[in-house]
């Protein structure tokens, strides 16, 4: 082969390969824009305050997903309660206080393994534990507590890693000034990764708010005539009233469909969009 | 400085503290372990160990064979990981080596986007949209078959695989490309002759990840396959209806009487899952752990 026949397929390589590439990521992409597009405009005649304010009248067939809402920000409430002082105090220990050795390294394991539990796993598990060996029943309790443990590797990690990208310059001269490690990490190095740490749990809860298989046969109800009145109360949820109306529900209007998913995407990327936002003003801020 | 005694005490409580919040991780992995062993090994007494793998799921006749919910998952996810390779190494390749600055701040939120949809809102589009397609355009009896719950399964699985081969990419020192380019190659060249080849652990791990992340998806899958149990004989399983684990633990759970035998048997699924997740999640955490070794060597 000459060197300019060479030449030529080399170009021609690179120009079909780049383009490829280049397809391949508008094929990913293209989709997710789609849909949240294709959500917003099928959705949006049914979003109305009574929609949003009033109870589902008719087998759920008419009137509003009130309870649904109220019980997903009940579980999520629920879930931060218990998974962000615990996943924050854990991502603590593995940043700064844990040593190097065989119980750290299965520590990681132990976190790397829980973010890889498939979520109906953690279902059965809530139900086993939470659900019939405390006796806590169908509840939000029971089901808060399993998201919790399902949502905790994702605040543990994202707390490590924001507390390691401080330097260390701001622990020696913590320490070297008499502060004790704790002081260090409480007055220090926590405020600074602060919005790494509340980007971490506000990225944890929006999974949490969002799924539905952990909390089927833990505190999720199909239907309810009235709000839960306890934490030992089942409750509806939007991700399982989705499921519900989408397959159970005979002669369900689109339109509800439509409306349903639509209030709970805004609830998801909702905090998805805070997250981002805090991220990238802590970004633009930081000083080191 | 800590000169009085209660500021010490408050420090060592804390310290203890914050030392029981970093084992927890340990404790509820074996608390998970625990109680899938408790609901789960039961079943192993409830019926021989042949009947349990045996080929047919028909649980209001007795017949608890997991075998083809096995299959299920495996097909399906089979499916995903061929769609979702393709796809989500090439945009993580794109994204990392050949976008500009402008178009990757663009693009990557989308991706993480795609990362926080909730399940059950793909497996309601699945319904809406994918399965009617499928099933005209394939002209098939029903769109809701194993292939729609793949495609679903493919999209959830992608930015999995975007952000852990972006960042495997990433991590390969700019030295190594400049060395080539200077040597006369391609960009292309450069890029499956000597990035990626240089990333292939990290690329690995996210491939296992979203294998692991496919595996264990629930709601989209079994609102899109049709919840067949039914043991794929040939191909063209995968445009019939299936029924995967995840999913028949899903559906099936809320049924059953507490400690019956069907009870016990979906408990022996999540022992299942659990053991594939364990599996999965330590090969591909170990996959990294060898190339950091290895770019370790190279470069000292």
């Amino acid at each position: 082969m000459d060197s300019v026949e060479y030449t030529r397929k080399t170009r021609r390589t690179e120009f079909f390969g780049i383009n490829l590439l280049r397809l391949v990521t508008l094929i990913t992409v293209l989709p997710v824009i789609g849909v949240i597009v294709f959500i917003m405009v099928r959705g949006a005649p049914a979003v109305s305050w009574e929609f949003l304010s009033q109870m589902p009248r008719d087998g759920m067939r008419a009137g509003g997903i009130f309870p649904a809402i109220i019980g997903t920000f009940y579980l999520t409430l629920g879930t931060a309660i218990f998974s962000v002082p615990l996943g924050v105090a854990a991502g603590i220990y593995i940043a700064e206080y844990a040593p190097d050795n065989r119980l750290t390294r299965l520590i990681r394991i132990a976190i790397i393994n829980l973010a890889g539990i498939p979520s109906v796993v953690y279902g059965l598990f809530g139900l086993g534990l939470f659900v019939l060996f405390l006796r806590l029943g169908t509840s939000i309790f029971a089901a808060s507590l399993t998201l919790s443990i399902m949502t905790l590797p994702v605040i543990i990690s994202t707390t490590e890693e924001a507390l390691r990208a401080v330097p260390n310059a701001f622990r020696v001269v913590s320490t070297s000034l008499g502060g004790t490690r704790w002081q260090t990490t409480w007055r220090i190095t926590l405020p600074q990764a602060m919005p790494g740490v509340i980007t971490g749990i506000i990225l944890g809860l929006e999974r949490a708010a969002g799924e539905t298989a952990p909390i089927l046969f833990t505190g999720a109800a199909f239907f309810l005539p009235r709000l839960p009145g306890s934490p030992l109360d089942a409750t509806m949820a939007l991700p399982y009233h989705i499921f519900v109306i989408s397959t159970s529900v005979p002669g369900m209007p689109l339109q509800i469909q439509y409306g349903t998913v639509l209030v709970l995407l805004f609830f998801v990327l909702g905090m998805n969009l805070i997250a981002t936002l805090i991220r990238n003003r802590a970004r633009a801020r930081r000083q080191w | 400085m800590l000169n009085n005694p209660r500021q010490r005490i408050s420090e060592s409580l804390i310290t203890a503290l914050i030392r029981l919040a970093g084992y927890s991780s340990i404790l509820f992995v074996g608390l998970i372990l625990i109680f899938l062993a408790r609901e789960g090994f039961p079943a192993l007494n409830d019926m021989p160990l042949v009947d349990l793998f045996g080929s047919r799921w028909y649980p209001i006749d007795k017949y608890f064979g997991v075998l083809p919910l096995i299959t299920g998952s495996i097909l399906v996810t089979v499916g995903a990981i061929l769609i979702a390779i393709p796809f989500g190494v090439g945009t993580a390749v794109f994204l990392s080596e050949f976008a500009p600055l402008w178009l990757k701040n663009l693009l990557k939120p989308i991706i993480e986007i795609l990362a926080g949809l909730p399940s059950v809102v793909l497996g309601f589009l699945g319904i809406q949209i994918v399965a009617p397609f499928f099933r005209r355009f394939l002209d098939l009896p029903t769109g809701l078959t194993a292939f729609t719950g793949a495609v679903l399964l493919a999209l959830i699985s992608i930015p999995t695989i975007v952000s852990i081969a972006e960042d495997a990419l990433n991590t390969v020192p700019p030295s190594y490309r400049q060395g080539a380019l200077a040597l006369g190659a391609t960009g292309w060249q450069t890029v499956w002759g000597v990035t990626v080849p240089a990333a292939r652990s990290g690329l690995l791990t996210a491939v296992m990840l979203g294998i692991g992340r496919s595996i264990g998806e629930t709601m989209a899958v079994m609102m899109v396959t049709g919840n067949a149990p039914i043991l794929p004989t040939g191909l063209n399983a995968l445009f019939l209806p299936a029924r995967t684990m995840t999913a028949t633990i899903a559906s099936e759970m809320g049924e059953v009487a507490t400690g019956s035998p069907h009870y016990h048997v979906l408990f022996f699924i999540g022992i299942i899952l659990f053991v594939i997740s364990l599996i999965v999640n330590v090969a591909a955490s170990s996959f990294t752990l060898r190339s950091r070794k290895r770019a370790e060597r190279l470069l000292s």
